[in-house]
Formats: C-alpha cells, structure tokens, sequence
C-alpha cells in the first residue's frame, strides 16, 4: 500500500522542515502527496508558510529537513530552471521589457526551440487565454486582468507537467477574480496539468480545488476534498477559518463511540459527533453551521436537541435572513434561512426554538 | 432649443465664454505656480546662467582692440596687410596718437598682453615702446614713422601691423581657432605652428580617458550596486555607508592619497618589491600618468555610478528573476535577458554623471596626471589663471560645453534619453 501511494504521487513532500532564521520553524514536518492532475491549493492565514511551500518546491527556498520529490525523484539539489515547474506569480513578473509575444517566447528560447515552432506556440497559448491580439503590446499597457492572463499563458506556453500559483488573482476586483477562477479551472482540467494553488481566500479555494490543505503555523491541519472541509471540518481552527461558523463551548458529560453529550456553558445539553473529544469531563468547542440550525421542529432527525433562545438581531439580506439569537451562553449564535414565501421573519427580543441534528454538531478541540 | 443648448454649453453661469474663463483660471494658476519657482529661478539666473553667459561672450569678444586703437584700426582699413609693404606714415602718427591715450590711461599694457596670445613678444614691444613714446611731442607734425622704428625695429616689421589689423575685429573666431589648434592670419584661418598644436590633443586625450573611466566604474560599480540592492537592508546600509565614505573626507585629501600609494616609492610599489614581483630597480611608472589618472579619478567617481545604478536595481523586483529561472533560464540567461536590460536606465544616468563629471575634472589630473595624463579642464585653469587669457579659456569650456551636449544627443538617438532614470 505503501509503495502504491510513492508512486501515486506526483508530487510529494517528506517531512519537509523550514527555517528561515535558525531559531523558528517556519513549516513544521509536512508531508503531503499531490496525484497527477490534481488542482489542490494551500489556503491558510498570513504568514502560515504556504509561499514558503511554493517557493521550495519551485526551487528558490531550500528545504531546512526532509525530501521534496517530483515524480518519485528528489529535486532537494536540482536547481530551479532544471525542474520544469511553471509558476505563476503574484504580481505577474511579466518581463517589463519584452512584448507580450516575446514573454511567451522566453521559456521556448531558453529551451533552444526554433523560430516556426515558438511562434506556433505562442500563438497557440495566446488563443488559449483569449488574447491573440496582444502580442505585440507591453506588459504595461495591459489591464490587470489581462496581465494575469498573459502570466498565466507564459507558465503554460512551455508545456509543464506541474503548475503553482501563488495568489494569482490577489490585485484583482471580485468580478475578474470569479472568471479568472473558472478560467484557470477549465484550463487546467483541460490541459490535466498538476496544479498547487496559493490563497487566502476560502471561496477561491472552495470553488477551484479538488482538495484543499488548510494551512495554520507551518501545519496542515485538514487536507481534504472542499465539500468534506465545509461540513466535516477536523478542528476548531478549520471550522473557524473556513466559512461562517457557530462556536458553543461546553463540557464532555458522556462519550461512546458514535456520540459526544456536551453539557453547554449555558446549561443545555447536546448531542454531538465526537471527533476530537477523548474522554469525559474534557472542555470542547462545538461548531455548528448556521444554515444548518432548522427553525422548523418538524423536519429534525431523532437524535436532535432542542434550544430556546433570545432573538438579538434580524438581518434581511435578500436571498437569505440572518438571524443573531444568544443562547446557552453564547450570545452571537447565528442562524441563516432562506427566504422562502412561509419562511417567518423573527424580531428582537422574541423567543425562538430552534433544533440541531446530531451530525451537525461537532464537538472539537477546544 | 438646440440654439439655447449650445449657447448653454460655451458660457459660463455669468455670461463670459467658457474658454475665456477657462483661460483666466489656468492663467491665474500659473502664475501661482511662478511664482512659487520665482526665487530660485532668480537665483538661477543670476548666480548660473548669467555668470555662463558672460564668460562664453568672452570666447568671441574682441572690442579692446578698436577701443584702445580706435585710429590706427580706422587708418589700418585701406593698409594691404598681404603685401610686404609697411602701412604709411598716416597709419604710424594715428597709431602714436592711440598709444599716447592709451599710456595715459595705463591700458596700453592690455593690448600688449591681449596682442601676446597671438604673436608672443607684443608684450614687452608695448612695454618697452611706451617709456619713449610716453614724452613724445606730436604737434610739432614731425615723421614719425622712422621714429617709432627706432624705438624698436619690431615696428618696421609688416607682421607686427598684420597682427594688430587681424585681430582688430570686435566679433572674432580667433579664440576659437586657438582652441582647436588653428589660428586667425591675413590670409585666413590656418593650422598653428606643429609645436604649438596642444589642444586637439588634450581634447582627445580628455575624452578618451573619461571614456574610460566611465567603463571602469561601470565594470567596478555594476557588481557592488547589484549586492547593494539584493542584501538585507541591515547589511546593504553599512555597505552604502561604506559607498559613501569618501564623500566625507576632502576631494584633496583623497587624491594626496593616491599620491602616497601610486608613487614610486609608495605602498604598491614597496609591496610589490617585497613579495618579488618587480625589482628594486624596475619599479612602476604609475603616478604622473595617464593611468594615475584613471585610477584615482574611477576610485574618486565610483560613488557617482554606484548610486543611480542602485536605486534602479532596487526597483527591479527579485521576482522577475525567480520567473525568468522558472520558465528554464540558467542563472546567466536570467541576468542578462532579463536582469540587465531593466538595469540599463541605471547605468545610462550613471554614465551620463560620471562621464560629464570626469570630462570637466580638474583636481586630480592637476595632482596626479603629471603632463601626460593632464585634461583640457587644467587647460582652461592655466589660461584663466596664469596666461589670462580668458577668451582663450572660454572656447574651450564652450568647446567642452558643446562636445557634452553633443554626445548627450548621440545617447539620446541610441539608448534614448527617456531611459534614463535615478530611482
Ligand atoms: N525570506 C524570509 N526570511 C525570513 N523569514 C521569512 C522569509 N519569508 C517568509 N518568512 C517568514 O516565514 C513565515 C511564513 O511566510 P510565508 O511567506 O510562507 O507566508 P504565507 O503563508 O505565504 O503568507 P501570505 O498569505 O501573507 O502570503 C512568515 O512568518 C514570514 O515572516
Ligand atoms: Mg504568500
């Protein structure tokens, strides 16, 4: 099983440490394995070590501890420009002082490929991103979202196998941002090239990825497909950094196998998936999604636990209604709800009943 | 309704033109603007550009000798200054008369000495003639002609009435022709005397070695500017501390300097000499020559091309490099296709600096240049300050002023002058 997965993995990162400054780490012990053909993308907060990553797998950091191996080689001393990786950078790095034609000519020059050939390819990459006509203009003179296109073109002009972008669409506004990451989607599910996307941008991540390495302090804390990270989040901090969450703290009153009671804060008890909890008497945190609070008691499951609580604040927000409602100590507990015809519309101060399904609550770490 | 529109649209709410207004406001913000430059343009004007303007009129201006010789220039007009024939006795009794005025206003040794740039002994002639032209009576309409000759017989020599009457125009080329080893005769503009020829030379000579100066302290600059702009700031500001060191100590103490290593018993000299690579005997000429010069002036202008070269570099963001090596160049293709060619604008405007700086330097040619290795600016300083010949002086430094501008154009046409940046 073991030598299975070696050679599953295209990319593959062995206990990989980094120090920048002798005294800190700046990855901790990574290890991670990237099939071919795989978008993943490494999503955490600032200063989380995720360019670090990128820039060690490029070439440019070296690893302080452990391997780094493309294709079942290692590549710890193959310098940059032998490893074939295309790279998209965050400010584009187009070259100020070539055409757009002659950016996309560089990696094929450098390759000694000849004139016919690279202009074919070029002009092929063009037409990929949809912007044949630029050719002859400067970086300079194109839109942000243009210049992203074009860095992106030249990463791919040279026909890598391994992709990474580190933050692509950052400088550019919301709308540019969404075509932008459905075109880099389709193109590379198209062309099946292995991507390792970086961003601090949860719904980047979510939309684009096949799976997503939640990174925090140098550790991955959850690498998983995006739809298992959004509801079945291994830890408070994921549960916390990915989407809108609901946090009651509480204490571990019984445990089996299959179920967690926490006695809340506030006095209530509830039933709960136990996933980072060990034994009895343990402090947990439970996360709960908020559009996963169901106001209408009929349609709970059995295992479900009721609450009451206050109404703080009713939020209209068109698709959908935010309610705040401070319950068993927590006081910003939010529920959202679709705004459906008979969906009723909830005013401060008013009490509210509302129930939670078992495999919605998870009760975490602390 | 298209009538109201239109009227609408070219006026103003009180009824004046819109571009009238328009042209009021912009006018009224400029001399706002003016204003605010009016003190330093003024200082400009008066410490720098009116000072440049005097001393280059200097370079064609010629007035003294019609002013202190207004008769003899008069009577010179019909005198043939090609043929042998001296001019007649009408020419000697004004020429007298000019003289006699001009003693009793002491400015006859100006003429001399101005008369000496082009014929050296015109001074002393006119030194030695005014004590006896001083006390002469000319109302009893005696000859005088023969007498003057007597005083000296330089004056019986149709050369020297040639000289007066050449350079007797108030606008001339002669200073000028001078400076490029020509000279102004009777009959035309003509080459200087083989062992007088000194200053194409210079000019040369000036030019070649500033060129290579400038390549010196772009091959010794590029490098350290490079580090400068790549090390962590901690390190790179000692390293610019250390750039900028010779800023504070004196220009004179620097080349003295090099004075004490470069001389033949100097530090390099000496060392070379223990570790046995020359002979006690052999020691290097390298002092009072052209390499000298090049040595302590790239030493003394480095900083000049460290500078520009480095606030370019600094802008060149170290991802174009980290892309360039990934997309496959090797660590040399990634410098010099994508490197370099953003850095070019730091080395044009060092180059321009330096190269403008060393064409004009004085100091440390005049120290260390001995006679070989001397510029045309220790030229211009001679004959400002010792020969006083100031017309003289002023070609040249218009000379030097106009080859600058000119090569400011070439760079222009080649690199391009909007390629130039200092950060
Ligand atoms: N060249 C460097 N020298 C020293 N420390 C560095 C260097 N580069 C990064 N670091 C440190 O390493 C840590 C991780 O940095 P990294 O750039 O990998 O973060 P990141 O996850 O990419 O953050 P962001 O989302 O802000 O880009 C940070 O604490 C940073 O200060
Ligand atoms: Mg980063």
């Amino acid at each position: 099983m073991a030598l299975d997965e070696t050679n599953n993995a295209f990319v593959r990162f062995d206990r990989v440490q980094k120090s920048y400054d002798g005294e800190s780490l700046v990855v901790k012990d990574l290890n991670l394995d990237i099939p071919k053909g795989e978008f993943l993308t490494m999503l955490g907060p600032s200063g989380s070590g995720k360019t670090t990553c990128l820039m060690m797998l490029a070439g440019f950091e070296t690893a302080t501890h452990g391997e780094i191996l493309l294709d079942g080689v290692s590549i710890n001393n193959i310098p940059p420009h032998k490893r074939g990786i295309g790279m998209v950078f965050q400010n584009y790095a187009l070259f100020p002082h070539m055409t757009v034609a002659e950016n996309l000519s560089f990696p094929l020059e450098v390759r000694n490929m000849g004139k016919s050939e690279r202009e074919a390819k070029v002009k092929r990459a063009l037409d990929m991103v949809e912007m044949g006509d630029f050719g002859g203009r400067r970086p300079a003179q194109l839109s942000g979202g243009q210049q992203q296109r074009i860095a992106l073109a030249r990463a791919l002009v040279f026909e890598p196998e391994l992709v990474l972008m580190d933050e692509p669409l950052g400088a550019l506004d919301k709308q540019l941002r969404e075509k932008m990451q459905f075109e880099i989607t389709r193109l590379a599910h198209n062309l099946g090239i292995t991507v390792v996307y970086v961003t601090h941008d949860q719904t980047e991540a979510l939309t684009m990825s096949d799976r997503v390495a939640v990174f925090n302090d140098g550790v991955i804390q959850q690498l998983a497909r995006p739809d298992m990270l959004y509801e079945r989040p291994d830890n408070s901090f994921v549960a916390q950094f990915i989407g809108e969450n609901n946090t009651l703290e509480g204490t571990v009153k019984s445990l089996t196998d299959d179920t967690a009671v926490v006695e809340l804060d506030g006095g209530l008890q509830l039933q709960c998936e136990p996933i980072n909890v060990d034994n009895v008497g343990q402090r947990t945190r439970v996360s709960v999604r908020p559009e996963r609070a169901e106001l209408n008691l009929n349609n709970l499951s059995q295992d479900a636990c009721t609450l009451t609580g206050t109404v703080q604040e009713f939020i209209y927000m068109g698709d959908i209604f935010r309610t705040r409602i401070s319950v068993a100590g927590c006081d910003d507990f939010i529920i959202k709800t679709p705004n459906s015809p008979n969906q009723k519309r909830l005013s401060p101060g008013q009490n509210v009943k509302f129930g939670l399904n078992k495999k919605d609550c998870r009760a975490l770490d602390p | 309704m298209l009538d109201y529109s239109e009227k609408y649209s070219m006026e103003v709410a009180d009824g004046t033109p819109l571009k009238k207004s328009l042209a009021r406001s912009l006018r009224k913000e400029k001399l706002r603007a003016l204003a605010l430059i009016a003190p330093l343009l003024i200082f400009v004007l008066v410490t720098f550009v009116l000072p440049i303007g005097t001393m280059l009129t200097r370079s064609i201006d010629n007035s003294i000798v019609e002013e202190i010789l207004p008769r003899t220039v008069l009577a010179l007009e019909d005198w043939n200054e090609k043929g042998d024939e001296l001019p007649n006795e009408m020419v000697f009794r004004s020429f007298v008369e000019d003289f006699q005025d001009a003693i009793a206003d002491k400015n006859h040794t100006k003429i001399g000495s101005r008369l000496n740039y082009e014929v050296s002994g015109m001074s002393s002639l006119f030194r030695k003639s005014a004590r006896k032209v001083k006390k002469w009576d000319l109302t009893d309409n005696a000859p005088i002609k023969q007498k003057l000759i007597e005083v000296n017989k330089a004056w019986g020599d149709v050369e020297t009435w040639a000289v007066i009457k050449t350079h007797s125009v108030a606008l001339t080329n002669g200073y000028f022709l001078n400076a490029v080893d020509m000279q102004r005769t009777p009959f035309g503009a003509q080459a200087q005397p083989e062992n007088k020829q000194v200053l194409v030379k210079l000019f040369i000579r000036t030019l070649k070695m500033s060129l290579i100066i400038t390549g010196m302290c772009i091959l010794l600059g590029y490098p350290v500017a490079w580090l400068l702009a790549n090390l962590s700031n901690r390190t790179s500001n000692l390293l610019l501390i250390l750039v900028l060191l010779p800023f504070w100590t004196s220009l004179l103490v620097r080349t003295s300097a090099w004075k004490v290593m470069l001389q033949n018993q100097g530090v390099i000299n000496d060392l070379l000499v223990w570790i046995g690579l020359i002979t006690e005997g052999s020691r290097l000429e390298i002092i009072n020559n052209q390499f000298g010069t090049i040595v302590a002036m790239t030493h003394i202008l480095l900083p000049f091309m460290i500078l520009p070269m480095y606030s370019v570099m600094k802008t060149i963001p170290p991802s174009y490099l980290r892309a360039a090596k990934s997309l496959g160049a090797t660590n040399w293709t990634a410098f010099w296709r994508v490197y370099f060619p953003q850095s070019v604008p730091g080395i044009g405007a060092g180059s321009i600096l330096v190269f403008i700086l060393a064409i004009g330097y004085y100091i440390t040619p005049e120290i260390v240049g001995g006679t070989d290795g001397i510029f045309i600016s220790n030229r211009i300083a001679y004959h400002i300050s010792s020969s006083l010949n100031w017309g003289l002086a002023s070609a040249l430094g218009a000379i030097l002023l106009g080859v600058v501008l000119l090569l400011y154009w070439v760079y222009d046409k080649i690199v391009g002058i909007d390629n130039v940046k200092l950060g």
